[in-house]
């Protein structure tokens, strides 16, 4: 191995892992705030790469009659109980969100199918479509088991999860999608070449970690957040309801996983399971920081990155089974620095 | 309900199935068999004990290959492979959990999918396993001559290791070393305090979960007589455990009724989709997970306990107290030192909790620690019962070092306790509760346990958890859940339970609270009868007329320290305490 090489895959390993830590994030997050250990975060990142790139071929994706669907579906259970409690101070605000914002995201991406060469365009309709999602899932999977034990929340995690990678399959076929967002632009720094795409990647993840660090540091709702991560039934009696601030975590969730599918469509080729295996890395970044610790975590994401750039140059055909073998070390490392004593749940 | 009535139909309807159905329905009842022996082990595993395995489809695929190897290439008779088989998961089984089950919460989980993913690839690349292609040619079973051949054949075998290995784990539940198994699900301080080894009771259940999946591995080698690693992969694993909670990750049944729903939902939406939906075939794994979310909706601890509550409650007999009593220690000499501490310090980081305190107990003594909220009692109580190392100083026990003893040693040598806040298994009954405390007087194992071989010692200690339900006045709450009775009742439990463990220091924080005034009496009382019959009682009270007339000495803490120490009549007249309790005036 030379120079050049090990700079090149330390390139790889840096931007990989950049994607890794976003996810690391977003688990994180809704984790702490819900105690669901989210699996299905992977597939908001194939359905943001692969309705990307539909709409770059001028079709509109499957995705969007989806978003249409489940919107309609939460509207019509929301609706019900509205309409047993004849409360319907909320009805605007469902109506807006569940069914004029899937249309209008509709009526979007119908013209932006049309428009193939306008990437913002097509960038803003797939975040559109994507981020919606987190908080229907949430209302539909989640929030009815919202007391139940980690083993069911987890569960229903894997049974989401096949639900959307089925879907995937159904909307995006076997195949794989690549798209292109920007002019492949690359400059040499000594012996190294970088891409544009690249730094793209590397910026928007530390802008993304920035702001989100703002949100939780400075706003309100993101405070509220950090308050339910802490103590559930505490900020319940100050005023924060479970409801929301599992919607609100999941909402994130979606968006970062929709930014972080709309920054690899272009540097991979997508299917429409890619994204499990790319979450199941950022679970492991998430874990090294213990499912806690946002700082850790990204660190953890990045280590996972350079595992596997340098294992595939290696020993490309084991590369999955060494990242996922050379975990456990870590997690023995972590839960022996542990305190012995957990804290106990209730039955 | 008799618990033998469901199992005797499902016997009767199992013998005759064969009789009614199609080859293909034979062969979908084999699949069931086969899962619910796996869905079995993680019932106990992850239903019962609380620990989380995606990778049990990993020690199928071992026993699977184990066996297929061996017969096809050494030619061996499966009926020795099998405890091949059994021997080969169960010592990589210690080995994965020595490791992996250190591991605590949510690490766990991810623990087993990654050794559920390296086995996965090892079976995949591994020359001798024939790699992704995987091994035929496996041989039948031969069981006295008849050659078990086909799924008609095979399928008796396959349904008599499974009610086998049902009875055995339902067995199994039902005694001491279920009681204990039970305690490992967020309630290892109480089991370790009670001398349960939750960490070895964790490695046994992890193998037991391993070797019934390994025996399922040896059917499944020689009921499709081909094995390939795509059976034994991350999904596998997955499959398995919605099994248990789906049919009820709690309850024996729940295994052979989960997987009896997967295989029959699977195959059902194999056929109907097609049908249904002719333009498309991949709708199956969205239904599937959507029939899950569903399922979990609708019942989320599973079906079985859905079933159980429609049914009728029929309370159990009274355990009969004509058998003989456990062994009971020999209490120390009235009147000798019992306990002594010397400068004994807890900080937890900046904060000094307990600072330099020093007292001396005498046995047969009743003596009360008392303090302000936030004065160290209750740490004091953490250092002396083991649950907490001291950070300096020295404790004593009959002339013994205790300050750095775990909570289980401390229990051999009858330091026994109850808790604050209080630390009972809410879903098993008042009687099942307090034979836990008994644990350490009694020895039988898991395998015991399985077979039925401890009954004799099972009857001792229910007598005794009786005996001392009666004493306390629960003596005809005996099969309630002990979660459903009122909060004084279970501080009573609590007492009842480490009576249990025939004690020689009982230690009982905050007994009283909770309690209405003519229960305190009867608890003064039952606590002077306990000191007469040479139990030495250290407690911890808020109640100061409860402690006043029931104490021989007080001991006063403050802010970590010991402020005050004397008879009762001493203490309430001490300037420092009244002070410490009352607010000084400045």
């Amino acid at each position: 191995m030379n120079l050049s090489l090990a700079l090149w895959l330390t390139q790889d390993a840096v931007v990989n892992g950049a994607v890794y830590a976003l996810l690391a994030l977003a688990l994180i997050v809704v984790y702490t705030v819900t105690r669901v250990i989210f699996v299905p975060q992977g597939e908001f990142i194939s359905f943001a790469a692969l309705s990307l790139a539909t709409l770059q071929n001028g079709k509109v994706p499957g995705t969007v009659h989806l978003l249409i669907a489940t919107g309609l579906v939460v509207a019509v259970l929301d609706g019900w109980r509205m309409a047993k409690t004849r409360d319907f101070s909320r009805l605007p605000r469902l109506v807006l969100f569940n069914i004029a914002l899937p249309l209008a995201v509709a009526a979007l991406a119908w013209w932006s199918a049309s428009r193939p060469t306008d990437v913002w365009l097509q960038v803003l309709v797939t975040l559109g479509i994507v981020i919606p999602f987190g908080s229907m899932i949430y209302r539909l999977a989640y929030q009815p088991l919202a007391s139940a034990s980690i083993l069911v929340l987890l569960i229903v995690s894997v049974a989401v999860h096949y639900m959307m990678v089925g879907l995937g399959l159904v909307f995006f076929g076997g195949e794989g999608l690549r798209a292109s967002i920007f002019p492949g632009f690359n400059f040499d720094v000594g012996i190294l070449t970088i891409s544009l795409q690249s730094i793209g990647i590397v910026l928007s993840s530390v802008v993304l970690m920035v702001v989100l660090w703002l949100y939780f540091g400075y706003t309100v709702y993101g405070k509220a957040l950090r308050a339910t991560a802490m103590n559930r039934i505490g900020s319940r009696l100050v005023g924060i309801s479970t409801e929301f601030s599992g919607k609100l975590s999941f909402t994130l969730a979606a968006l970062i996983g929709a930014i972080s599918g709309i920054l690899i469509a272009p540097i991979t080729t997508v299917y429409y399971d890619t994204g499990f295996l790319i979450a199941l890395k950022g679970f492991v970044g998430a874990i090294i920081g213990g499912m806690g610790s946002y700082p850790i975590a990204a660190v953890g994401s990045l280590l996972v990155g350079f595992l596997e750039s340098y294992s595939s140059f290696w020993a490309s055909s084991f590369k999955e089974s060494i990242i996922f073998t050379l975990i456990i070390p870590v997690l023995l490392w972590r839960s022996l620095g542990k305190h012995r004593i957990e804290e106990e749940e209730e039955e | 309900m008799n618990p033998w009535l469901p199992v005797g139909g499902l016997v009767a309807v199992l013998l005759a199935a064969p009789l009614a159905l199609s080859e293909f329905q034979i062969v979908l009842l084999n699949y069931i068999g086969l899962a619910s022996i796996v869905a079995l082990g993680l019932v106990l595993l992850t239903g019962i004990a609380g620990l989380m395995s995606f990778g049990q489809a990993a020690f199928v695929g071992v026993a699977a290959y184990t066996s297929a190897v061996l017969t096809t290439q050494y030619n061996m008779s499966p009926w020795l492979t099998l405890p091949v088989a059994l021997v080969l998961t169960g010592t990589l089984a210690l080995a994965i959990g020595a490791i992996t089950l250190r591991l605590s919460g949510h690490y766990l989980p991810l623990g087993t999918i990654a050794w559920g993913i390296a086995i996965f690839y090892l079976f995949g690349n591994l020359e001798i396993l024939g790699k992704y292609s995987g091994v035929a040619g496996i041989p039948s079973i031969n069981l006295f001559g008849l050659e078990l051949g086909g799924a008609r054949e095979l399928y008796y075998l396959i349904w008599l290791m499974t009610i086998g290995a049902s009875i055995a784990v339902r067995n199994l539940l039902d005694s001491r070393s279920g009681r204990a198994i039970r305690a490992l699900k967020n309630r290892v301080t109480m089991a370790e305090s009670f001398g349960i080894d939750t960490a070895r009771m964790k490695i046994v259940i992890f193998l037991y979960a391993a070797l019934l999946a390994a025996l399922s591995g040896w059917l499944y080698a020689h009921f499709l007589r081909y094995v390939s690693p795509q059976p034994f992969n991350l999904n596998s694993g997955i499959d398995y455990l919605f099994m248990a909670v789906i049919g009820g990750s709690g309850a024996v049944w729940g295994a052979v009724l989960g997987a009896s729903i997967l295989t029959l939902l699977k195959e059902w939406l194999k056929d109907l989709l097609p049908y249904l939906m002719p333009q498309s075939g991949n709708y199956e794994t969205v239904v599937f997970g959507f029939m899950v979310v569903l399922f979990l909706h609708r019942t989320r601890e599973g079906v079985i306990p859905y079933l159980t509550r429609l049914m009728p409650r029929k309370d159990k007999p009274r355990p009969s107290l004509e058998v003989a009593a456990l062994p009971r220690r020999a209490q120390p000499e009235a009147g000798g030192t019992l306990l002594s501490i010397d400068q004994a310090s807890k900080s937890f980081g900046a904060l000094q909790a307990v600072s330099n305190v020093s007292f001396e107990m005498r046995s047969d003594e009743i003596l009360a620690v008392i303090g302000p909220n936030g004065a160290g009692k209750s740490t004091l109580f953490n250092l002396v019962s083991g649950v907490l190392p001291v950070s300096s100083g020295r404790i004593s026990f009959l002339d013994q070092r205790i300050d750095r003893m775990t909570g289980r040693e401390a229990a051999r040598l009858g330091i026994v306790r109850t808790f604050q806040h209080v630390n009972l298994m809410k879903n098993m009954s008042v009687l099942e509760n307090v034979a836990l405390g008994a644990h350490l007087r009694s020895s039988s194992g898991v395998v015991a346990s399985s077979l039925r071989l401890e009954r004799a010692e099972e009857a001792r200690i229910m007598a005794e958890a009786a005996r001392q339900l009666d004493r306390i006045g629960l003596g005809d709450r005996l099969h309630d859940p002990a979660g459903t009775l009122p909060l004084g009742a279970q501080r009573l439990i609590e007492i009842a339970r480490a009576l249990a463990a025939d004690p020689v220091l009982l230690l009982l924080d905050e007994p009283a609270a909770g309690l209405r005034h003519l229960e305190k009496k009867a608890l003064a009382a039952l606590l002077n009868d306990l000191r007469k019959s040479g139990v030495s009682i250290l407690l911890v009270e808020h109640d100061m007329e409860f402690v006043m007339g029931l104490v021989d000495r007080v001991i006063v803490l403050n802010f970590g320290q010991k402020i005050a120490e004397g008879t009762p009549r001493e203490v309430q007249s001490n300037p420092a305490v009244i002070d410490a309790y009352l607010g000084g005036i400045e």
